[in-house]
């Protein structure tokens, strides 16, 4: 214990020069084997999303899509396979495959077609090239309504997230400058509510989607999810911040309270609302239940929903779904890379997701 | 015109009751300064005259007419604030112009007003720097220029001086003056320090608990106080409170002891005291000078402050505190028995509710 | 210059339309007052909050006393306490599969459990990740964000990279096939199964964990480490004595969050496995959804009933949290 402690307790300007320490392995082990396990998953999804059919089926996988090569031959109306041959005087040649008879194969050479060598099917192997099937991205955006989703899914993020700011910087801008009756009811209320979640709430929300025409349409996946308690909450603290001294001057220099709300009190609150126009991208992009069951008709899926029905289906295309699975990745991805920083700022200082 | 009228104004948060029965009448062109201890209401004053708070009671009248119910941004005054309050994410240019286009000024005349200030303070070279590139007295300039090229009918400035250091506000000081002189317009001004107060001000409120203590000239509050508290006030070092009692009354005169046993004869008009009464003589240190002879006031010295031109004697008169500054340097220590004369001191007498006696 | 210029030109038609929603307003104001600005700017967001999260919390209450398969509420049937008298009948407590609604029991039997390994073994993971992130170390910043990665993920995108894994030709078993193992079908087995709905969503919402915890254990004034030292404490001694006290508030908050969020497990699990095989991974939510919606035998009268009952579990928690925070608010302070 003692030493597991020590390992724990190891810090900055810690007692240096020791040589290594069992826990500085430990400590590698594990950083190590978490950057394995934790991008692996995604980066062997990626890799597989570039594969054929063909080649998704194979076992054991290799990493790097590949395809087998094939070639045309002269006297064969369809391409044939290529292999690697041994020859049984030990050197190797390229052969075509013709077809096959229990453990041997027929094969010719692509350029002496007449002569038929029979050769062990263990002295061939295919000859491969690393091939990225790209069609895996183009089709899907042909064949199914991938660009449809892929629209849908921005239109969302996109709305909600405005509509987000907007409402709730309003609320907020209330709630931290002005002293009214209630507002303390309201900031409890909202409080009261930050843990409400859909699964508690979904079948009567789905009934008043309904009544108010909602169903199947986008704006029904997206109002619901637009007065967020966490937004008011990070915004209200942030603008608490914001001195009354600077509102009480723009009204003595005649702003009405709407120009102070959009001139003055925004343009200041920028980071906070960044903050949470980040977040409510990732979470509207992210989306899932909820368009899950006011989506019923395919030309108005988000992609989260559509790649879910798809990948549901008995005949799953894998192909297909990989790549699009890598597209829906690709924002979440371009946030994490780009706006990290302040995502795990923001998280460690609300403590909220 | 900037003739501002206060009646009666009354103003509460909830049940604290910040300002009582204010009654002011600040005449056009008047440079006023509102003076008192921190948290007595003077802020709260100038915002309710500003329109920033709504008062409870009462009618504040701007060139004779009642704008209770005006809002902040109608009432044609400007404000100067302590933070200096300048927009953080705009420029200068843009923080001065911000209030005229609100009034939807045509933008020549914007250019034109905002250069005519900006000559006048000298912050024509930051015109496009943010408040945050200027430095504590740039800002406060930036501040006092977005209020003039609002041409109010009022200037309301609270404390605008505080965030200055020492050297820059005597500087700041001496322009604002002048600046007043040339503008001519109603300027009310807010401030704790009572040099300011006695520099910049036609005339000083000073303000105690909500209360209005006493209006006047900075000379009539140092010469005559109304009552204790304007006393220990106004004037630096403060005003010695020393308890005395009537020995001897005169239709024109009374006799007062201080000091247990000293004597004082003070020329008094037209009074009600009678023998026997306690009350409370007031001296301004300044007003004190040392006396060689034994029947003067004999007072052990407790601590001496030797500034050079002039010395500030601490000493115990029997159990009272007495300051003295007198001129010159002195060769006195702690301890030593000295002798204190007030002949000729103006002495002011308050009674035991603190108020002024005589004239 | 031209980014000044450029973003001035994006701002010109929003500069614009502002001013025009500015002249009403100012007639607003004029007849409200400040106080009826105020109730402005919090309408549009309390009218939201009003709809689509009041409401449905009262009308929950409702709509779990009626019965049928109608959406509408007034095409319900009354049936008061029948639905929670439907999801109580049982003939033996302690045997779901005797129970009228087996499917609700088996629900919160697995709930239970995924609550209980998963909040535990990932508190467990994220405490020593935040420990070992909060070493000397080297591009700390890059090895938090790697394990952060997974949480920005779409629980779509975690469950269908899993599933891709742990499908018959995966990743899994290719490695393990390396080592000389047969290939396994890893999602038709009820315990694998159950064992990777927990792995999985492990993986992909520790990182928000750790994330918490490293922040408070940044928090920790480093002299007290120091004094410590000086005061020659052994290590195992300063971990539970100083350590471990004072990152407990922090703990706590993380322990309640993540078991709000396991209590409501769905996106990642319905994905991956869609309840399967058989019951072994059907959470509670997934059971109200199927119930409200999905299922043939739909009963949203049910349904409700079932999310108020969860909603109750929920409540707890959020208490327990709220006041895990005071708690430990006030120790800020102290
Ligand atoms: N919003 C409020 N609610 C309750 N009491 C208040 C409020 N604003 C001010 N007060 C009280 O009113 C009194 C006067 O405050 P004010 O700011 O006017 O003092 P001040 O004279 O300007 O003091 P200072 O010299 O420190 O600036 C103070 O006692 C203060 O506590
Ligand atoms: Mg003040």
């Amino acid at each position: 214990m003692g030493a597991a402690a020590r390992f724990i307790l190891r810090r900055k300007g810690g007692p240096g020069g020791r040589g290594w320490h069992w826990t500085d392995i430990v400590t590698w082990v594990w950083l190590i084997g978490g950057l394995v396990i934790m991008f692996g998953p995604a980066v062997w999804l990626t890799f597989s999303s570039f594969k054929t059919p063909a080649a998704l089926n194979e076992f054991p996988p290799s990493i790097l899509p590949y395809v087998t090569s094939q070639a045309t031959v002269e006297g064969y109306d369809k391409p044939l396979q290529l292999y690697d041959a041994k020859m049984p005087d030990g050197s190797t040649r390229v052969l075509a495959e013709v077809r096959r008879i229990g453990i041997m194969a027929q094969m010719v050479d692509p350029k002496a077609p007449g002569e038929i060598i029979r050769v062990n099917i263990n002295d061939r192997t295919p000859v491969r090239s690393v091939s990225f099937a790209t069609e895996n991205y183009t089709e899907p955006f042909v064949h199914f309504d991938f660009l449809r989703y892929l629209w849908n899914s921005v239109f969302v993020t996109v709305v909600a997230t405005l509509i987000t700011l907007i409402v709730n910087s309003m609320a907020a801008f209330a709630l931290s400058k002005y002293e009214f009756r209630g507002r303390n009811l309201a900031m409890l209320i909202i409080l009261a509510t930050l843990m409400v979640p859909l699964s508690v709430i979904m079948v009567p929300l789905y009934s008043i989607i309904s009544t108010l025409g909602m169903f199947n349409s986008l704006w029904g996946v997206i109002l619901p999810t637009v007065a967020t308690p966490t937004g008011v909450f990070i915004l209200r603290q942030y603008m608490l911040t914001i001195p009354d001294e600077l509102i009480d001057a723009a009204r003595m220099d005649k702003a009405s309270e709407w120009q102070i709300y959009w001139r003055i009190v925004l343009p200041l609150t920028a980071p906070a609302l960044a903050v949470l126009a980040i977040f409510s991208v990732v979470w509207r992009w992210n989306d899932f239940l909820w368009p899950l069951i006011v989506l019923s008709r395919r030309e108005l899926y988000t992609l989260q929903v559509g790649l879910s029905i798809y990948s549901g289906e008995l005949n799953v295309q894998w192909h297909f779904i990989l790549a699009m699975t890598v597209v829906t990745m690709i924002p979440v991805v371009l946030v994490f890379i780009f706006l990290q920083r302040f995502i795990t700022t923001g998280i460690a200082g609300t403590g909220l997701k | 015109m900037g003739e501002i009228k206060l009646s009666d104004v009354n103003k509460s948060y909830g049940s604290v009751h910040v300002l009582k029965d204010i009654d002011l009448h600040i005449k056009d062109g008047e440079f006023i300064v509102f003076v008192g201890p921190s948290g007595c209401g003077k802020s709260t004053l100038l915002r309710t005259i500003a329109g920033l708070e709504k008062i409870t009671s009462g009618e504040i009248k701007i060139d004779g007419k009642r704008v209770n119910d005006v809002s902040a941004a109608d009432r044609g005054l400007a404000m100067v604030f302590q933070s200096y309050a300048l927009y953080p994410h705009m420029t200068v240019r843009q923080n001065l112009a911000f209030g005229l286009e609100n009034s939807n000024m045509p933008k020549a005349e914007i250019a034109e007003r905002i250069g005519e200030a900006a000559r006048m303070l000298e912050i024509d070279q930051y015109l496009d720097r943010r408040p945050g590139q200027l430095s504590g007295g740039q800002r406060q300039r930036v501040a006092i220029g977005r209020a003039i090229v609002r041409r109010p009918t009022a200037f309301l400035l609270d404390e605008p001086l505080s965030n200055l250091d020492a050297e820059l506000r005597v500087s700041t000081r001496a322009e604002l003056a002048a600046l007043h002189a040339r503008i001519g317009s109603t300027m009310i001004y807010v401030t704790h320090d009572q040099v300011e107060a006695m520099t910049l001000a036609h005339r000083i409120v000073v303000m105690r608990a909500g209360k209005i203590e006493q209006v006047g000239t900075p000379l009539d509050l140092y010469n005559t106080p109304a009552n204790r508290f304007v006393a220990g006030f106004i004037g630096a070092p403060h005003m010695n409170f020393l308890s005395a009692q009537v020995v001897e009354v005169d239709p024109a005169s009374v006799t007062l002891t201080i000091g247990g046993s000293h004597r004082l004869l003070v020329p008094l008009a037209g009074h009600k005291l009678s023998v026997g009464e306690k009350l409370t003589v007031g001296i301004r240190p300044q007003h004190i000078t040392l006396a060689s002879d034994p029947g003067s006031l004999t007072v052990k010295v407790r601590l001496v402050e030797a500034l050079g031109s002039e010395t500030v004697i601490h000493a115990d008169l029997h159990g009272e505190k007495l300051l003295a500054v007198v001129q010159g340097q002195k060769q006195i220590t702690p301890g030593d028995e000295v002798h204190f004369s007030v002949a000729g001191a103006p002495l002011h007498l308050f009674d035991n509710n603190g108020l002024r006696v005589g004239a | 210059m031209t980014k000044t210029a450029f973003s001035s030109l994006l701002m010109t038609p929003v500069n614009a339309l502002m001013r025009i929603v500015d002249a009403p307003l100012r007639r607003l104001q004029k007849a409200t007052g400040i106080s009826g600005m105020a109730a402005f700017f919090l309408a549009p967001n309390m009218l939201i909050f009003g709809i689509f999260v009041l409401l449905p919390l009262v009308i929950n209450f409702v709509y779990s006393m009626t019965g049928g398969t109608a959406f509408f509420l007034s095409e319900r049937s009354f049936v008061g306490g029948e639905q929670y008298a439907r999801l109580f009948s049982c003939v033996d407590y302690l045997d779901p599969m005797s129970c009228q609604e087996d499917a609700f029991w088996t629900a919160v039997g697995n709930t239970f459990w995924f609550v209980l390994l998963q909040v535990s073994l990932m508190i467990l993971a994220s405490l020593v990740t935040a420990l070992i992130l909060n070493r000397d170390l080297v591009a700390r910043s890059f090895w938090r964000a790697v394990f952060f990665f997974p949480v920005l993920l779409s629980p779509v995108v975690v469950g269908l990279i899993w599933k891709w894994i742990l499908q018959r030709q995966g990743l899994l078993n290719y490695i393990l096939y390396q080592f000389g193992a047969e290939p396994y079908s890893w999602l038709t087995d009820r315990t694998w199964t159950f064992a990777a709905t927990i792995g999985v969503s492990i993986w992909a919402h520790m990182g928000l964990y750790t994330l918490i915890l490293l922040a408070g254990l940044q928090a920790i004034p480093k002299d007290l480490y120091e004094a410590a030292e000086m005061d020659g404490t052994r290590p195992a001694r300063v971990f539970w004595r100083i350590t471990l006290p004072l990152l407990a508030p922090n703990l706590l908050v993380v322990v309640v969050l993540a078991l709000i969020k396991a209590v409501q497990v769905f996106d990642e699990v319905y994905v991956l496995t869609g309840g399967g095989p058989g019951t072994s991974t059907l959470y509670l939510t997934q059971y109200i959804y199927e119930t409200g919606f999905a299922s043939a035998l739909r009963n949203p009268g049910l349904a409700a009933a079932a999310s108020i009952l969860m909603g109750l579990v929920l409540v707890v928690l959020t208490l327990l949290q709220l006041g895990v925070g005071r708690r430990s608010e006030n120790k800020g302070k102290r």
